[in-house]
């Protein structure tokens, strides 16, 4: 039996603890000076905007953990001692450990902007970003958000439930478009628009200005406008949150460098989810893998290593999903934010501009390789397997109606995409899989 | 614009509620000889009680609980002589409560009287328009999608002092509804003219109750309507308990009554319809010709067939969040406290116990009525059947439905009596869990554990126990709203009638090859 500490009771941290109780009787300790239990940090939104409350986020109860033997202590881990293998603790305790995995998560990113240290600047990412966000949000009359990433248009949204009118400073020339490409990234940029955010585009910060009191009043952008705030949100990204490893031996660059099995260079040493950089990336994978479901997958992998099992981790197909105001966004392969050598792409949008759909399949062969979707739900398993399987674009566009996850009664869009892939694409006349009749519905 | 007609929707809504709710305070009562004699319309009676009510007769009386209480005192003063004198053929056997309040009715001298349209327009009609003008222009307040905003910050909808006040209105109203209507009977009387108009009789306090709870239906139905305007689903479904609501629960039966047919309701059905195997019920039915004979029939296959064929088809949804008036009310006035419900895992404990235990009692209780209605023995293995339906409608039919069933919505949420308590509600939930299409369904491994599902369940299911860990929802209490799948922002659940085969699945989140493929 070992003593297991996790540093982190995030998504990686927790799903790692619960996954070696499952498979273990090791002593497991899980350390956070953020919250006293785990929390779903993806809900931090909804408890801003009213939508819950901090304990609806909680996918256990608070006697889950006690029940299955997983010790939570709240504290700041100081330094970690890898040769003695010791923690130290901002409580002024030492905990030895016998297995220590890292799941400390990330900081958000400060690019040296004048002011970036105000009052009432801030990013969003841990709780206390939310009671800092509460704090400052009842005398703030406008907000400037700066960096088009998912987490400034939440930030947007949230501001926007509490009546405090938002400008959007994005240096890119469309909304999020490193990631998604030109239609989607518009699409969604007149969806900003439509809830009436001041998006500006291609737009820089120079510096946030301070009032007599140490607090923001003002930013100033690249072309040097000054704009009157009271809130800055910055959310140009996030970054490992590993300052405390510093002199611990265990080696990071700009996150913790694990292998395959998501070990460091030290011994008895893991680190898992936002804080983990991988020394040889997966094909087609980012070094450091900043989203929920990775830092999931990577928590039961190292579960099993921890327990004997050892177990690399081999991500499946790439999927992924948001929330942009009213407009799901799920995505499964991979959809660049350029066409690549040999990929070909088919586009589809509603005339409402609120739904669209963009293949991606190679030129040559055809084979499907990634979808973009927005405001239309797609199954999962079904495009897994297409993927897994490596068909072709026709075969996907023809058994599209198999992939819909859209609740019963709503509009059903693929007739009018085989019509426009058929019409863009001359020659080309696939058909869609005949619809089940009412009666094979009912009782099939 | 939006907001100054939303504000007069307001007052005006605020005006006709508070006048409702003064009209028994500005009541006056004055019996008279003639009234006594015409209201209780029994020679003997009348000749018992006018000599007691002496007292009584010409004073103005300014509130209904003197009235009530000389009336009840003279009531009791002369039964018990009759009792003491053995004399049981004489005695009044009719509740003290009802003839009180059939004789409030007959001697309010109130201006809501004389006036009873005016009034009615002055407070039903003027509350409903002041709503609808609150409801309608929410239209304008931006695109569609889900606005869940400050639910949790509000007064109201978070248990706050709104909360509680609503709360004790409602207890209140249904104590007073099932208990002592005598204190309500300008509230009844202004519904004569609708009454009137559908069945042609004058209303009683089952009328009123009818007319409040179909305009809660229709008018929150609205308000749902325009808050998920951007689901089919959702207003389709909205669309359809307002439908039965008004036409099967509250239009059909007057109409019935009208052409002198039995007051009945085709869509309640046993054993949420606890009284249908009742002596008088059956007994009206089966000799109402032809229709009365149908309607038992009807009655009787519902459940017997209705409720196994189309839980196997669609679930328990058919009935409890489509068609159900009790759900109806749930999903339309109940809605914004859907949240309210408890998603503990000791909730769901007791609630097992307590609905199957309802359950059993209704099946107990009926069965003893029946069995005193075939063989004409009023007990049953020493219990006395009439003691134990009586039992089941004044705790269940009454108290656990109505007055905390409703009276809790903005305490325990909208869904109390369901959940809890209705046994119609533990046999179709013991149907869709062992012999179902209907689940919901997880979408691989989408799920970011936010709460959104859970927390608006008001079933009280932790739906993300499931999802999170890539497992279809099939439990026997989900009634089907689909409120889980509207609030999911990823787009993770959905309601789904499909093949048994996968319905009850191994936990799998897809995504991880490192772990899968292993196996």
């Amino acid at each position: 039996m070992k003593n297991v500490i996790i540093i982190g009771n995030g998504i990686s941290g927790i799903t790692a603890a619960r996954h070696i109780r499952k498979l273990s009787d090791h002593n497991i300790t899980v350390i956070s000076s953020e919250t006293d239990h785990f929390f779903s940090r993806t809900a931090l939104m909804y408890i801003y905007m009213g939508h819950m409350k901090y304990e609806n986020t909680k996918p256990y109860e608070d006697w889950f953990w006690e029940k299955n033997r997983i010790d939570l202590v709240r504290a700041y881990v100081n330094s970690v001692n890898s040769t003695q293998k010791t923690l130290q603790l901002s409580t002024g305790k030492e905990l030895k450990y016998d297995v220590l995995i890292l799941a400390t998560g990330s900081k958000s990113n400060k690019f040296g902007w004048p002011g970036q240290d105000l009052k009432g600047v801030q990013g969003l990412y841990n709780f206390q970003d939310l009671e800092s966000m509460e704090k400052y949000s009842p005398d703030t009359r406008h907000a400037v958000i700066v960096g088009g990433g998912l987490i400034g248009i939440e930030m947007a949204e949230m501001l926007l439930t509490r009546k405090i009118p938002v400008t959007f400073l994005v240096r890119e020339s469309n909304f999020w478009n490193n990631v998604l490409p030109e239609q989607e990234s518009k699409l969604i940029s007149q969806h900003i628009r439509e809830h009436h955010v001041d998006l500006r585009l291609s737009t820089e910060m120079r510096e946030i200005l301070s009032d007599s009191e140490g607090r923001a009043r003002a930013v100033v952008t690249g072309d040097g406008e000054e704009i009157a705030c009271q809130f800055v949100g910055l959310t140009a990204g996030v970054s490992p949150n590993i300052d405390f490893l510093n002199d611990s031996g265990i080696e990071t660059k700009r996150g913790i460098m694990v292998d395959e099995y998501l070990a460091t260079n030290v011994p008895d040493v893991y680190a898992i989810g936002d804080c983990a950089q991988f020394i040889t990336p997966l094909p087609n994978r980012r070094p450091i893998e900043q989203v929920w479901y990775t830092g999931r997958m990577q928590g039961e992998v190292v579960a099993n290593t921890v327990c004997g099992n050892k177990t690399i981790y081999k991500p499946g197909i790439w999927f992924n999903s948001a929330k942009f105001f009213d407009i799901e966004y799920q995505t499964y392969g991979h959809v660049w934010n350029q066409l690549k050598e040999n990929e070909a792409e088919f586009y589809w949008e509603h005339p409402s501009g609120k739904k669209c759909m963009h293949f991606v399949f190679d030129s040559r062969d055809n084979t499907f390789l990634g979808i973009n979707n927005f405001g239309i739900r797609l199954r999962h398993e079904v495009f897994d397997r297409w993927l897994k399987d490596k068909r072709d674009i026709y075969h996907v566009l023809e058994n599209l109606r198999e992939a819909n996850f859209d609740p019963e009664f709503f509009d059903k869009h693929e007739e009018e995409i085989i019509r426009a892939f058929n019409q863009q694409h001359k020659g080309q006349s696939i058909t869609l899989q005949k619809q089940k009749s009412l009666f094979a519905k009912i009782f099939s | 614009m939006t907001k100054i007609i939303q504000s007069i929707g307001l007052v005006l809504f605020v005006l006709g509620l508070g006048f409702f709710i003064s009209l028994p305070f500005l009541d006056s009562f004055k019996l008279t000889d003639e009234v006594l004699k015409s209201t209780l319309g029994n020679e003997q009676h009348y000749e018992l009680l006018s000599e007691a009510t002496k007292p009584m007769l010409d004073k103005t009386y300014t509130s209904s609980f003197s009235f009530s209480s000389d009336f009840i005192t003279s009531f009791n003063h002369v039964n018990d002589a009759l009792k003491a004198e053995e004399k049981w053929d004489q005695v009044i056997w009719d509740n003290p409560n009802d003839l009180t309040m059939r004789l409030a009715i007959a001697s309010n001298q109130s201006f809501a009287k004389e006036n009873k349209f005016l009034t009615f327009l002055l407070t039903f009609v003027v509350a409903i328009i002041g709503s609808l003008m609150y409801i309608l222009p929410k239209v304008n307040d931006g695109p569609a999608g889900i606005r869940n905003n400050h639910i949790f910050h509000r007064a109201l909808s978070n248990r706050g002092w709104l909360g509680i006040v609503l709360g004790t209105f409602l207890i209140s109203f249904y104590i007073l509804l099932y208990f002592t209507p005598q204190h309500i009977t300008s509230w009844i009387f202004i519904t004569d003219p609708i009454s009137q108009a559908l069945s042609g009789n004058t209303a009683s306090q089952w009328f009123l109750y009818g007319l409040l709870y179909t305009i809660a239906v229709a008018v929150m139905g609205i308000r749902m309507i325009m808050k998920y305007r951007h689901s089919k689903y959702q207003i389709i479904r909205t669309l359809s308990v307002i439908f039965f609501q008004t036409a099967f629960a509250f239009i059909l039966p007057e109409i019935l009554v009208r052409l002198n047919q039995p007051y009945y309701d085709f869509k309640n059905m046993w054993p949420l319809d606890y009284d249908f195997f009742d002596a008088w019920h059956v007994d009206t039915l089966t000799s109402s010709g032809g229709i009365g004979i149908f309607m038992f029939a009807w009655g009787i296959t519902l459940f017997v067939v209705g409720v196994p064929v189309f839980v196997y088809l669609f679930g328990k949804r058919w009935y409890c969040s489509w068609v159900c008036g009790c759900g109806g009310l749930a999903e339309t006035l109940g809605d914004p406290y859907r949240q309210l419900s408890s998603k503990k895992l000791s909730s769901w404990k007791i609630e097992r116990y307590l609905i199957h235990g309802v359950l059993v009692f209704s099946v107990i209780m009926t069965g003893g009525v029946l069995y005193t209605y075939f063989t004409g023995a009023g007990q049953v293995f020493g219990l006395e059947t009439s003691n134990v339906r009586s039992t089941y409608g004044l705790m269940i039919g009454s108290i656990f439905s109505g007055v905390i069933g409703t009276g809790f919505y903005p305490l325990m949420g909208n869904r109390v009596w369901c959940r809890f308590g209705c046994p119609l509600a533990a046999y179709l939930g013991i149907v869709q869990r062992f012999k179902s299409r209907f689940r919901i369904t997880t979408n691989g491994g989408q799920c970011i554990s936010c709460g959104n599902c859970s927390t608006y369940c008001e079933m009280g299911i932790d739906v993300r126990w499931y999802a999170q860990r890539g497992q279809n929802i099939v439990r026997s209490s989900c009634v089907g709203c689909g409120v889980c799948s509207a609030v999911c922002p990823r787009g993770v659940l959905n309601l789904e009638n499909s093949s048994e085969e996968g319905r009850l699945n191994e936990p799998l989140l897809i995504g991880n090859d490192s772990i899968t493929l292993q196996k």
